[in-house]
């Protein structure tokens, strides 16, 4: 148990001045602004955001400039600025089917309709260190050349649709159920189990990219192992609808830049359920598909029961395991809470243990008057 | 919740394109223009709006997490109320968003929207080829081949 404490301020202070000076660094270097950060780390920006559960580029490199780069720390900031913030109301769900998409690939078909786009990606890079990068005034990577555009006409943004539609059209993947029901909302209400299905998303959107990534690659390697193929990754920004009360409409109040996972996993079928193909689900905010993809196959794995499948006993099929597990703010808290001052708690502590000694220390002294 | 679509449409429309614009593009964009004065009818207030998505794209609604909004109200003298809806947390935004649509619901609005909307949606159709044309040239065409063992 932490109990309150007092004094140290002084010690406090000088402490947080001290921050403050190695958050600046060498001050013969240039000073980061909020803008580089938001331009030039987005993927950065992206998991604070995701993370942070707030869309907002500007307080996510913010967040990450106060944090020093410890992207929980600015995960923890953009949490408690958003408690701050009157809730408007709840958007209209996005249409990821009418997204403007940069990157679009499936890796089941191979001619998928409206085509494969790479988009901006690591993938297919060599990962060798670019050391152009690091040249200052020599070649200056500054002056990269703006990415082509295809030649011949330019294309029209047209609306790509979703490559599992047409798996679903000959019924060989499983609908989802529809819905209009306002969802349970983590942010408003203390989780309750069972949850259901939309709980279960908003927690896993909102979890920590490391605890998720390794449940889903627990997954993979055998711990209910679900066979999971990417249908479909895409990326790209969605419109943002809000109906207005006042006005008696719906009007479009922004845009998101979101990326979608859907996997296909194979299913033999159950006392419920025919031979089908089966669905994970993952949508994220900004460009992280790695934790998009990672979503989707936990996601998979927590609806064995819905699907009728057996509970293998991976922590991956464990809702309460995993709910509980994967806000990295929760964690961090009850984690680095422990180096707070516990002084009353362990002396009591020293006590018992002091206690427990000296009746042993009596007892073996007792035992040896016996043996004499 | 629409009332009758074709009525609001035109409104909903011109208010989306102001709320997706940017802050520094629509400031530009009034800068050269004479605008009149207004009262607050709700002064502007930062807030979030819980983004919802579907489960498997189609299915039930479930919340993904919030984004920053401002929103405010204000009235002309000549009694057009405009409202604004506008991602962020830019008050004078969102001001000048509500201005445009109040002078778009009065005798104004042809030169609104030749100012103002217009140019906006262009940048907008422009932005968003510009971004397809670069998608389009990392478009790929994937061969599975044959292995000769047959």
């Amino acid at each position: 148990m932490y109990v309150a404490v007092k004094g140290g301020e002084r010690a406090i202070d000088a402490a947080h001045d001290w921050l403050a000076e190695e958050r600046r660094g060498d001050p013969a270097v240039p000073e980061l602004s909020v803008a580089q950060i938001r331009e030039q780390m987005a993927l950065a920006v992206n998991r604070v955001m995701a993370e942070g559960s707030l869309y907002d580029r500007d307080l996510a490199a913010l967040a990450i400039k106060q944090a020093r780069g410890d992207l929980i720390e600015a995960i923890f900031l953009i949490r408690a600025y958003r408690t701050t913030l009157p809730r408007f109301g709840g958007s209209r769900p996005v249409d990821t089917g009418a997204m403007d998409c940069i990157r679009r690939i499936s890796a089941t078909f191979k001619d998928a309709p409206g085509g494969q786009v790479l988009g901006p990606t690591f993938d297919y890079t060599h990962r060798l260190l670019d050391f152009a990068l690091a040249a200052e005034g020599e070649a200056r990577p500054d002056d990269v050349p703006p990415a082509e555009a295809a030649p011949g006409p330019r294309p029209e943004p047209a609306p790509v649709p979703h490559i599992l539609d047409f798996l679903g059209q000959d019924g060989l993947i499983q609908a989802e159920a529809p819905g209009e029901d306002d969802p349970r909302d983590l942010t408003r209400e203390p989780l309750e189990l069972p949850a259901d299905r939309a709980l279960r998303l908003q927690s896993l959107t909102r979890g920590d990219e490391g605890f998720v990534l390794g449940l889903a690659y627990s997954t993979q390697r055998g711990y209910a192992r679900n066979h999971a193929f990417v249908g479909e990754l895409r990326i790209g920004t969605c419109a943002v609808e809000l109906d207005i009360p006042e006005l008696g409409f719906a009007v479009e109040i922004g845009e998101v830049e979101l990326t979608e996972c859907e996997t296909v996993n194979q299913f033999k079928g159950s006392k419920t359920e025919p031979p089908q193909f089966t669905r994970g689900y993952g949508l994220t905010f900004g460009q992280t598909e790695r934790k998009a993809i990672s979503m989707a196959l936990v996601d998979r794995a927590l609806r064995w029961k819905e699907l009728g499948e057996d509970f293998a006993g991976a922590p991956a099929q464990d809702e309460e395991f995993v709910l509980s597990h994967a806000d990295n703010i929760q964690a961090t808290g009850f984690l680095e809470h422990i180096k707070l001052p516990h002084y009353v708690d362990f002396q009591s502590e020293m006590e018992l243990v002091r206690k427990i000694r000296a009746a042993a220390d009596r007892a073996r002294a007792g035992l040896g008057e016996a043996a004499e | 919740m629409s009332k009758i679509d074709d009525d609001t449409a035109p409104r909903a429309a011109w208010m989306g394109l102001l709320a997706r614009s940017r802050p520094d593009r629509l400031a530009a964009l009034l800068a050269p223009l004479d605008l009149p004065a207004h009262d607050w009818a709700r002064a502007p207030e930062s807030g979030a709006v819980m983004v919802r998505g579907r489960a498997g794209g189609t299915g039930a609604p479930f919340n993904l997490g919030e984004m920053t909004v401002t929103r405010c109200a204000l009235r002309l003298a000549t009694g057009e109320v405009g409202h604004a809806y506008v991602q962020g947390r830019d008050r004078a935004h969102a001001t000048r968003a509500a201005l445009v649509d109040a002078l778009m619901q009065g005798p104004r609005a042809a030169e609104m929207q030749a100012a103002v909307l217009d140019p906006l949606a262009a940048d907008r159709a422009a932005q968003r080829a510009a971004r397809a044309g670069k998608a389009a040239a990392t478009r790929v065409e994937f061969f599975t081949l044959v292995r000769g063992e047959d």
